[in-house]
């Protein structure tokens, strides 16, 4: 059973409670469909579990077979230093199908973040070196394809859809009672 | 599952098609580390996510001074195909003639489907595997296992040398 190498930290994407019974740590790619797909059931997921659940999402982009997926997600980097990592993370899946280069630029305005920075923080790579750190934790821990979840710092095997997570979810909640 | 050839066993050598002229033996990789990951089927969803995987972390594997290739009895240009499609950087291997041949040599044929089972080795720079792990067909075992076995051969092997630099000093 491959484990979460690489605990959940300061630099983390976090979403929910601080004293949560679960942990889900999410790791994806910004281009991939099943991504997206996933995208809408976490959002679900977090409605359904409230502050019990913590949620984290780290990047694995699969650049060789999606050329968008790294400045999506240095893209997203450059949203979080401004404090809208989220909000720049449920644009890109939104707008998933004609996810470009271009599109990043227009969503970044569509925050009131500086498009010019952007830019230059994309051309400079200046997020790359933080995104390809959540790549390797990610090989290191046996993500195996995107999305890949981890719950209570376990890989999920099996399904990504509603009642697949909301099972595995809760069995980790009863099998591991918060100490 | 299968029964797969378990480490300090020497690596059963092959000669397989690489391309649809080129013919690639095991010693010819003589000196190398080689990662041999056999796989069912291309094209399948699992196994894709698995060699895409495994194709954005060649880097990683390359710096540990290894060469991966994949394995499936589909025919070479079937590979050809499935490797432009997917824009892999490194070698697939024929196992098609005799069918599951090479795989059957490594404990990794599923003769009741008559594809490869999810097996992954590795083999070092003599010729003796170094580690082997056989996933459950559905599940796809990522790059993790590979990583921590060539880690652990390069740490035994700085381990040898700060050794022998003692003994000689």
């Amino acid at each position: 059973m491959a484990i979460l190498k690489v605990p959940l930290s300061a630099r983390d994407h976090v979403i929910g409670g601080e004293n949560a019974e679960v942990t889900v740590v999410e790791y994806g790619d910004y281009e991939c469909p099943h991504c997206a797909a996933a995208h809408v059931v976490v959002h679900r997921i977090l409605q359904q579990f409230g502050d019990r659940l913590l949620f984290a999402f780290r990047h694995f982009p699969l650049t060789e077979i999606h050329p968008h997926a790294g400045p999506a997600a240095e893209a997203a980097e450059f949203a979080d230093a401004h404090g809208r990592f989220w909000d720049m993370h449920n644009s890109i899946y939104a707008n998933q199908p004609r996810l470009s280069v271009p599109l990043l630029f227009t969503l970044a305005g569509a925050l009131k973040l500086s498009q010019s920075e952007l830019q230059d923080a994309l051309a400079t790579h200046r997020y790359a070196q933080r995104v390809q750190s959540d790549f390797l934790g990610g090989v290191r821990s046996g993500v195996n394809g995107t999305p890949t979840f981890f719950i209570n710092g376990q890989r999920h095997d099996g399904g990504y859809a509603f009642p697949d997570l909301v099972s595995a979810i809760t069995r980790s909640m009863t099998s591991q009672p918060h100490a | 599952m299968a029964q797969v050839l378990a480490p300090g066993t020497p690596a059963p050598n092959f000669n397989l098609r690489v391309t649809p002229d080129q013919m690639l033996s095991l010693k010819e990789l003589a000196g190398r580390r080689v990662v041999l990951a056999f796989y069912p089927a291309d094209w399948s969803p699992v196994c894709g996510d698995q060699l895409a995987v495994y194709n954005q972390v060649l880097p990683e594997f390359r710096s540990r001074g290894a060469d991966l290739f994949g394995i499936s009895v589909d025919g070479v240009w079937c590979h050809q195909a499935y490797a432009q499609a997917r824009n892999l950087r490194f070698a697939l291997l024929s196992d098609f003639h005799p069918k599951g041949g090479v795989a059957a040599a490594y404990g990794a044929y599923r003769e009741s489907e008559g594809v490869c089972e999810r097996a992954l080795f590795v083999i070092d720079e003599k010729g003796v595997i170094a580690w082997s792990y056989c996933s459950p067909i559905a599940v796809n075992p990522g790059a993790d296992g590979i990583l921590d076995a060539l880690d652990r051969m390069q740490e035994k092997e700085s381990h040898g040398n700060s050794k022998s630099a003692t003994v000689s000093a």
